[in-house]
């Protein structure tokens, strides 16, 4: 399944790429620029992250991973999971592989959709930063509701695809 | 064509996260090490555990090449959807059709226009901002915030690719009528509560 869903959108990007460069070639030129610079501009986190995963994986046994963040490791781990994600900054491209390594080794649905949406949505780190943006009542609204619902999200998914 | 060079979402800023704008793509051996440092912190960690747990070392390669292997695969398409969005998608139009009176269709165009960015969220406040103080209407901006945040294409392609088509689709069902949601509980009480409280630009 994965890499049929790859080939199609190498297909596609490419394709898409063909297409805007047959109607504008300086455009094209500069979305090929764009794109090999934000390809070595997130580069190092990437080879940092990915490290990082094969270390723990080929150090940390399976057991441990499901035991803390699996089933039975209950509500907490979700908990914990949720505050870790909204405290933390990650870039969701290269947090991604990082859920997907722990899902694989057995934590939890519900624990690793709340990590994942907690991070994306929840942002407490840049809230100064929201806040002199949008004031106090919308960045506080959002990030308090976002935490809200990041937990519900992360219920349900565990429950739909446990 | 201001707003465009406003906020600069191209990647490289946002992951080293301290370049400036229009810094020289030259770069010097000491901004490699500071950019590589994690890497090499993870290498040096690595041979530790070569050198002292030898019998964990050949796992810890496997798996290291697996997932290497596999984010590469899909980086590249990513890289390249990236490049497209920023010469394709037009920004200042945005801000037009996003008032108080757009209803659905200021909502849908909210998460289309979510949907296409490819920088941080924080890239996305002063854009946010701006909107706000032309009129869009809060629900809209919310929409657009959670949208970029959560729900963008090449971040829903990369999480299809690791964590499943499934997951990707359940996360995605879920998060657009919540958004919705969360953006109308807040205009509501923007609303109640005497309007917004940021200074005026």
């Amino acid at each position: 399944m994965s890499s049929l869903l790859n080939w199609s959108m190498y297909v596609i990007v490419f394709g898409a790429l063909g297409v805007l460069a047959a109607r504008d070639r300086t455009k094209a030129q500069q979305a090929v620029k764009i794109a090999v610079k934000s390809f070595f501009g997130i580069l190092p986190i990437v080879l940092a992250i990915i490290g990082l995963i094969g270390l723990l994986l080929g150090v940390v046994p399976p057991e441990v991973i499901s035991r803390y963040l699996g089933q039975g490791a209950g509500w907490w781990a979700t908990l914990t999971a949720l505050v870790l994600g909204a405290v933390l900054y990650i870039a969701s491209l290269v947090s991604i592989p990082l859920a997907a390594s722990l899902l694989r080794a057995g934590a939890s649905i519900t624990t690793i959709a709340a990590f994942l949406t907690g991070l994306m949505m929840v942002n407490t780190l840049t809230l100064p930063l929201e806040i002199k943006h949008l004031g106090k009542k919308m960045a506080l609204g959002r990030n308090l509701l976002s935490l809200l619902f990041a937990f519900l999200i992360a219920i349900v998914m565990g429950m739909v695809l446990q | 064509m201001t707003e465009v060079t406003l906020v600069n979402t191209n990647l490289p800023q946002q992951m080293s996260g301290r370049a400036p704008q229009g810094a020289p793509v030259k770069k010097t051996p000491r901004q490699w090490l500071a950019d590589y440092r994690w890497v090499l912190l993870i290498a040096v960690a690595d041979l530790v555990v070569w050198l002292f747990w030898p019998a964990q070392a050949t796992p810890v390669v496997r798996n290291t090449w697996d997932y290497l292997v596999e984010m590469v695969v899909i980086l590249i398409p990513v890289a390249v959807l990236m490049g497209l969005f920023e010469v394709w998608v037009p920004k200042q139009l945005v801000g037009k059709y996003l008032g108080r009176e757009s209803g659905w269709k200021g909502i849908a165009l909210a998460l289309l226009f979510g949907t296409a960015p490819t920088g941080p969220l924080y890239a996305a406040f002063p854009i946010a901002g701006m909107l706000l103080q032309k009129g869009a209407s809060p629900l809209n901006v919310v929409v657009l915030l959670n949208t970029w945040a959560a729900i963008k294409i090449p971040q829903l392609l990369v999480e299809a690719n690791f964590l499943g088509p499934s997951f990707m689709l359940v996360r995605l069902t879920l998060t657009v009528p919540s958004a919705i949601l969360m953006g109308w509980l807040i205009q509501k009480a923007v609303e109640k509560t005497g309007g917004l409280d940021i200074a005026p630009a």
